[in-house]
């Protein structure tokens, strides 16, 4: 399938519906080393873009992005608002007017949208938060886009990458986020924001 | 000028408890309260941030007061979706909330820019006066200058230009040296170009003044130098014996 307004719209969906399935298991992971309001929180706004999405109609991947972006800005209440909505915020702008993504595109609108969440954030990679799976994403997808693989390879790619991301924060200790005043007792836990990213990366190869 | 105060927190209860609590002082200050999200839970509204930016929109400036870290990233995003002009009003401070609202919104009821407010609020930030009523560790360093609440010495620098005045004076009015006497006091020594010390702290710092807890009958001592002196000691005692209009 190629990454088009329908791909995007299912890809909405597939995250509504990954984030509702591991709601619980975010919701742990943000107790143990933050407030534990992520999965809640998560799972509250990707509902209001899947009512969203329902009520609108989009002719574009971007248009589709904007509106992800909107109401997780509006609804999620927590930090993973602000962050995600601008990342989906950054890919609309990367994303433009093109009705598919290729694999270039694809490359473009992931790094804008982790480029979007180092800016609003000021995290760097290591400091143990969702930048972490983000970064080691647009790594994955702007070496498989040179390698010559198609847009629904690269997605896989990135997808693969943010689960080692992901896993890369176990064993870190936090340097942004409610986990920074933890100190050492953040080791072993991984960052709840970071699974998340993955969840929704995985959620866009479903889709593809 | 007028600057607005917005603060924005986790909480509805602290956002609006610290609005009330700074309008004790700054009762003339518009102030805007934006805590909680939308449904009444935890966390910060994008929308009742943008809103509270829109209900100060007839104050020259806005300063923003947040408490935990995505209180600042929802009002950053916020203020990326306002129009350039609205943006260039809009300053955010790093203030601790409860302390350098207040601080900040004594600031702006005396007449303060958007820079002073802002400073004031920064001047908040846990020096060592404003702690000084706090709890210390059995093994930590006694207070060492034997002032009441152990303030500290503001400094030792000497006297600006050799012109120097001292008086002590009794609280007379019945809730000594509270929020709004303070506020008062603050207010009238910041007028004078001399240094002034009210019991070894600063008295153009509201919350120093605060922490020394100063119940009626304690005593006061204020002291001053540089070219004003003489007038800002006298000034704030008669404002002592004159009980605040308590």
């Amino acid at each position: 399938m190629a990454l088009d307004t329908a791909w995007a719209i299912d890809w909405v969906r597939r995250t509504a519906a990954t984030i509702d399935e591991h709601r619980a298991e975010l919701v742990t992971l943000d107790r143990e080393i933050g407030d534990g309001d992520h999965g809640e929180n998560l799972d509250r706004g990707f509902r209001a873009v899947v009512e969203a999405v329902d009520a609108g109609s989009f002719d574009t991947p971007g248009a589709v992005f904007k509106t992800v972006a909107t109401k997780l800005i509006s609804t999620v209440g927590g930090a993973a608002g602000p962050l995600f909505g601008t990342a989906y915020l950054k890919a609309a702008q990367a994303a433009g007017d093109a009705p598919e993504l290729d694999a270039g595109a694809l490359v473009a609108v992931l790094t804008a949208a982790r480029d979007g969440v180092v800016s609003r954030g000021k995290a760097e990679v290591g400091d143990k938060t969702m930048v972490d799976a983000w970064s080691a994403a647009v790594d994955a997808a702007g070496t498989a886009a040179a390698a010559g693989e198609g847009a629904e390879r690269v997605l896989e790619a990135a997808a693969d990458a943010a689960v080692t991301g992901a896993e890369s924060t176990d064993p870190l200790v936090a340097r942004k986020g409610r986990a920074s005043y933890l100190g050492e007792r953040a080791i072993g836990h991984r960052d709840p924001g970071a699974q998340s990213t993955a969840y929704i990366l995985r959620a866009a190869v479903d889709a593809a | 000028m007028t600057v607005g105060i917005l603060v924005v927190s986790h909480s509805a209860a602290i956002a609006t408890g610290t609005v009330e609590l700074a309008r004790q002082m700054a009762a003339d200050v518009p102030m805007v309260a934006a805590g909680g999200t939308d449904d009444g839970g935890i966390g910060t509204s994008f929308e009742a941030i943008t809103d509270g930016v829109g209900e100060l929109a007839s104050a020259d400036a806005v300063v923003v007061l947040c408490d935990l870290g995505s209180a600042y990233l929802t009002t950053d995003t916020a203020l990326d979706f306002l129009d350039d002009a609205d943006r260039a009003r809009v300053h955010v401070s790093p203030a601790p909330l409860v302390e350098g609202t207040v601080a900040a919104a004594v600031a702006a009821q005396t007449g303060g820019d958007a820079e002073a407010v802002l400073a004031a609020a920064a001047s908040a930030a846990g020096s060592a006066d404003d702690a000084s009523g706090a709890s210390r560790p059995t093994d930590g360093p006694e207070p060492v200058d034997g002032l009441p609440g152990g303030a500290a010495p503001a400094d030792d620098a000497g006297p600006v230009d050799g012109t120097v005045a001292s008086e002590t004076v009794v609280l007379v009015n019945e809730s000594g040296l509270h929020a709004r006497p303070a506020a008062e006091f603050v207010k009238a020594a910041a007028k004078h170009e001399a240094r002034v010390r009210v019991n070894g702290v600063d008295a153009k710092s509201l919350l120093a003044i605060m922490a020394l807890a100063l119940p009626k009958g304690a005593d006061v001592t204020i002291e001053a130098d540089g070219p004003d002196a003489e007038d800002a000691v006298a000034t704030l005692v008669a404002l002592v014996r004159s009980g605040f209009g308590e």
